[in-house]
């Protein structure tokens, strides 16, 4: 090697041309990508009635006033730890389905795959099958071949720019944005956010494809930490197909060498040189082999769902495990139950959580107030939290083992008007006697005890009274 | 088995180097990813002329598209004034009393009125408004010249004993043992009468013969009751809250030296708008009357 020119440090891209293939992984694949776009899509445009002054889009996330809503459902910031919860429930989800069937995220459900499946059906729809492609590849610029490629780039942005418009869709009242994005009185910040998303989609889903997944993601690296020897990937049955060649000579393998797998391969690889770091198991190669093997008369399986463990057992001529018993092992037994636990543990918190709230800041800035009576006062700020439709009204009081009083700012009354799904900052000061327990200690626990008077629901939060701190130790 | 299966495994090329058997393979980058380095060397230089960035001996280079941090503060301050201004109008127009009942103005004074005080009145009033000694403790329920939101604004607006606003409060104790217009034993007496209205501990004997004193000089401003008189903004000597402190010695020295806590004027200095949101701020401290 040192001998000859240096080896290039830089490569260009080998353009692929997936052949089209028919299936039942390929129908599989269809469903999924009908089924995820369509929610992707759609999802905005579901209505949900939650009262007049509630937005009544079904899934929302209110930038502005901070909230987010699914459905039934409506998450404060101060609950966001629902969605921390979420994102547990997905990495684990991710970890359970890796280590059963490996990377099947990425090939049946990845967005960088579902879009870029769908940017191939155009092309072929467009420019032909895989070897019309090739063909026009190699071609000179000519009108024919100008005409198909901006047709092919024109469907393409129009995918994008759904995908980026989908996406503002999800930040605000989705019809009137799509109003006021035609009549382009949007807020310039949906039309930035349109125009990137709809650059990446139409870049990454058109151009750059198998290279996100090569050399931009992350995943495939992750991946070999989850899988092991009875993780369920594509593979090649070698023992079966070698020595490949013409069906016809005697003692040739099943494998014909006819290529219908390395065609139909949207990464470009050759399955048979065994499980690589660019297959995103899509089993489009499955489908092409199947094919294949029914029609030279072979049973099907040359290339499968194969787990590392079987191998052996094949090669002795001895049946494969079921697959049941590579799917429940203790691995992925642990990675269901913490995602069941998480999964539980968030839907009880669902329930448990109060549609009221109430916090409190305890001013300590001064610790406490001489009242001119001698009266020692402590002033608190309330956060009261309303997660009604419509207004409610809050009654405050106080337990203490100690005679303290309560009163507001600005009223003589102990209620608050807390507007619907709102917040109210309600200054508090509790007092107590001149030369009284609590007057003197250093320290008083006080809970302040928070009822909604339109239903029976209360809430409390603790916190201290602060004395002279001249009783202590006289 | 008889055959052994072949497979055609991709050429292992190598960098030709090794080291001890190991040897490294060549694995290309991809060549788009050298052209999004390029990328981004063309996009440094357009970044480095295009907005501010090369130093020069006094200042640095503009860039031509005329990017200036200091300018877009500007323009922010003033976009949030101007979206303030209806908010200040319709403060400066309301009635004072009626400023806590207004829910927008409430939350305005309480918000505006904050950053007011703590940027102006925090120095000598604390971040807290607790005060200290010499500056009232603006929480509680004792004022010197008056609790209500008419009389916090005519305080802010001209300020307490100074001299640059002709209507600012005015009063002036005097000193009545530097000045020698009481003898030591009255004024002893006088403190121990003192000491005695606010049930301390006291010398009972000489708090009698201070009643006279107090009736003769003090009672004209603090009132025969002691309970202090806000025209003259005498103090309350009675109740439980003393600015200068309200030990013997702490009073000995009032009595003797007298106090003189200036407040500036701050018409001049503050908006109406700010004066009004700062003293509704004040008042829904927790003292307001």
């Amino acid at each position: 090697m040192s001998d000859s020119a240096p080896a290039p440090l830089y490569q260009a891209r080998e353009p692929i041309f997936p052949r089209k293939v028919k299936g039942k992984f390929r129908t599989l694949k269809w469903w999924i990508m009908g089924f995820t776009l369509g929610i992707y899509y759609l999802t905005p445009f579901l209505r949900w009635d939650r009262g007049p002054s509630l937005p009544d889009q079904a899934v929302l996330v209110d930038l502005a006033s901070r909230r987010f809503f699914f459905f039934m459902i409506e998450i404060w910031p101060h609950e966001f730890y629902f969605v921390a919860g979420l994102l547990i429930m997905a990495g684990l989800g991710l970890f359970l389905f890796t280590s059963a069937l490996g990377r099947v995220w990425c090939g049946y459900a990845c967005p960088q795959t579902v879009w870029t499946d769908l940017f191939m059906l155009v092309e072929r729809w467009i420019e032909g099958d895989r070897n019309a492609q090739v063909r026009l590849w190699k071609q000179k610029w000519d009108l024919h071949k100008w005409r198909l490629r901006l047709f092919k780039w024109a469907i393409w942005l129009l995918i994008g720019l759904a995908t980026g418009g989908a996406w503002v869709f999800y930040f605000t009242d989705a019809p009137t944005l799509a109003r006021d994005l035609l009549a382009g009185t949007a807020h310039p910040a949906a039309y930035t956010t349109m125009a990137i998303l709809t650059l990446t989609t139409f870049t990454f889903g058109g151009f750059f494809r198998e290279q996100i997944c090569i050399y931009a993601c992350p995943w495939p690296r992750i991946q070999a930490a989850m899988m092991d020897e009875d993780t369920l990937t594509v593979a090649y049955r070698e023992w079966r197909g070698e020595p490949r060649g013409k069906a016809t000579v005697e003692g040739n393998g099943d494998c014909i060498d006819c290529m219908a797998c390395v065609n139909v391969c949207p990464m470009g690889i050759d399955i048979r040189n065994g499980q690589q770091l660019e297959c995103i198991t899509c089993a489009l190669c499955i489908d092409a082999c199947d094919d294949v093997m029914d029609k030279i008369g072979k049973p099907r399986g040359l290339i499968d769902y194969l787990a590392l463990k079987d191998e052996p057992l094949e090669r002795a001529g001895m049946q494969p495990r079921p697959i049941w018993q590579h799917i429940l092992r203790p691995r992925t037994m642990v990675y269901t139950v913490l995602w069941s636990l998480i999964g539980i543990g968030l839907v009880v918190a669902l329930f448990l959580r109060t549609p009221i709230g109430v916090n409190v800041t305890p001013v300590r800035n001064p610790e406490y107030v001489t009242l001119s009576d001698g009266r020692i006062r402590n002033i608190y700020e309330l956060r009261l939290q309303n997660k009604h439709g419509e207004a409610r009204t809050f009654h405050l009081s106080i337990a203490s083992d100690e005679v303290i009083r309560i009163g507001l700012e600005g009223t003589n009354e102990l209620t608050v008007q807390v507007p619907p799904d709102g917040m109210v900052m309600q200054r508090v000061y509790l007092s107590a006697e001149a030369g009284s327990a609590a007057a003197l200690a250093d320290r008083t626990d006080v809970r302040f005890w928070v009822e909604d008077l339109g239903s029976t629901d209360r809430v409390h939060v603790d916190t201290g009274f602060n004395g002279t701190g001249a009783g202590d130790g006289n | 088995m008889s055959r052994k299966p072949v497979v055609k495994k991709p050429d292992p090329e190598t960098t030709g180097h090794e080291w001890d058997g190991i040897q490294e393979f060549n694995n290309p980058l991809p060549r788009w990813w050298l052209w999004t380095f390029y990328l981004t060397i063309v996009w440094g230089i357009g970044y480095t002329i295009a907005y501010p960035a090369w130093p020069m001996l006094t200042h640095a280079t503009r860039g031509f598209i005329g990017t200036s941090t200091r300018d877009d503060v500007a323009a922010e301050i003033a976009a949030f004034d101007a979206a303030n201004a209806p908010l200040e109008a319709k403060l400066v127009a309301a009635d004072l009393g009626g400023i806590a009942a207004d829910p927008e103005l409430a939350n305005f004074t309480r918000n505006a009125g904050a950053a007011v005080f703590r940027t102006n009145c925090a120095t000598c009033h604390g971040a807290g408004a607790a005060g200290a000694k010499g500056y009232p403790n603006l929480l509680d329920n004792d004022w010197l010249w008056g609790g209500s939101i008419d009389d916090i604004v005519l305080t802010i607006s001209h300020g307490i004993r100074n001299t640059t606003d002709a209507d600012a409060r005015y009063s002036q104790m005097p000193a009545f043992g530097k000045d020698g217009i009481l003898e030591r034993g009255q004024i002893e007496a006088v403190v121990e009468y003192v000491l005695s209205l606010s049930s301390a501990e006291h010398d009972a004997a000489k708090a009698t013969e201070g009643l006279t004193v107090f009736a003769d000089n003090c009672a004209a401003c603090h009132g025969e009751d002691a309970k202090g008189m806000r025209e003259q903004g005498a103090p309350n000597l009675v109740d439980a809250i003393w600015l200068y402190g309200g030990s013997r010695a702490a009073i000995t020295e009032s009595v003797m030296n007298a106090r003189f806590g200036v407040m500036p004027a701050w018409a001049d200095r503050l908006s109406e708008a700010e004066i009004r949101a700062v003293a509704a701020y004040v008042h829904q401290l927790g003292g307001g009357e």
